[in-house]
């Protein structure tokens, strides 16, 4: 099992490479959108060059549960609701939710994730490979 | 399909690695104006016919069931100029595919000469899209045999590639 700092610094190599951006950019608590200028489709690329590199697979929405958005019970009039919210919580573990839960704006969904976040994601995945092959 | 930016694979191995070759022409308009005087193939047709070259590797995985568009060009590095009487020879090879869509690492060599090198993402149109045609019924199959390549193409077991029975995108 790699360690984190192993993991941020693949993860960092994935960004840097994907996002066309200087390493020194790259941070934990960067955003992937507003402060990497990811586009959407460059979420495509970061998810086959995370699976490529730590060798894991990636399921549409599992590190962005796009469904939710579309649910009316989970969003009304712009904004996640309870229900919604206690579902992101659930469906990203992965995701630093508790400042976007104050005002949780479904237009500022798109610049949640942190370059932490996506290293916890990967850390995730990795556990769970590792608990189904010991299972 | 009017948008032939190679000439013929000369060789194409399902699943795996394309390789094709692109003549350069005095003949084609486009070098008359790009530039009067000094007829250079624009780079971005250079990576046209190298997205041709690895999108039909990539749609031919997938028997041409999902519909393959070019998504992004993460990296793109060119060497030398292409001039009329070049003769291109496109390599693609799949990096990485996925049900969303795929990676392709690719170069374009003048002879021994490496001229350009880059990275392709391809992505699967999802169900959104499905009701849009971006290309008319065996489109793609036809394409693939205008290109020669059910005659050089190789099945992933080795076996002569053979045309899908029925192309849907």
């Amino acid at each position: 099992m790699l360690t984190q700092e192993e993991i941020y610094q693949k993860v960092r190599e994935v960004l840097v490479d994907a996002l066309a951006v200087d390493e020194e950019e790259v941070k934990p608590e960067a955003t992937l959108v507003g402060d990497l200028g990811a586009e959407s489709i460059d979420f495509l690329d970061i998810v086959f060059k995370l699976e490529k590199t730590f060798n894991i697979k990636i399921p549409r929405g599992e590190l962005f549960p796009e469904d939710i958005l579309t649910n009316p019970e989970y969003v009304k009039d712009g904004k996640f609701t309870e229900a919604g919210l206690a579902e992101l919580r659930k469906r990203m573990p992965f995701a630093e939710l508790d400042q976007f839960a104050r005002n949780p704006l479904v237009q500022d969904f798109a610049n949640l994730l942190t370059v932490r976040d996506m290293c916890r994601f990967v850390e995730l995945k990795l556990q769970q490979q590792e608990g189904q092959a010991s299972a | 399909m009017r948008w032939y930016w190679i000439d013929r694979f000369i060789e194409f191995h399902s699943g795996r690695m394309a390789r094709a070759i692109k003549n350069v022409s005095l003949a084609e308009e486009y070098l008359h104006d790009h530039f009067p005087g000094y007829p250079v193939m624009p780079n971005s047709l250079v990576i046209e016919g190298v997205a041709q070259t690895g999108g039909l590797l990539v749609g031919e995985y997938n028997q041409f069931r999902l519909k393959v568009v070019l998504a992004k060009v993460p990296h793109a590095k060119f060497y030398c100029e292409a001039v009329p009487g070049d003769v291109l020879t496109y390599t693609a090879t799949i990096e990485h595919i996925h049900p969303h869509g795929a990676v392709v690492k690719a170069t374009s060599h003048k002879g021994e000469i490496l001229q350009a090198e880059m990275e392709l993402v391809f992505a699967h149109l999802g169900e959104d899209f499905n009701d849009r045609e971006l290309f008319d019924p065996g489109t793609l199959t036809h394409m693939m045999r205008i290109l020669r390549a059910y005659e050089v193409g190789k099945a992933a077991d080795g076996s002569p590639l053979k045309e899908p029975p029925e192309e849907t995108a």
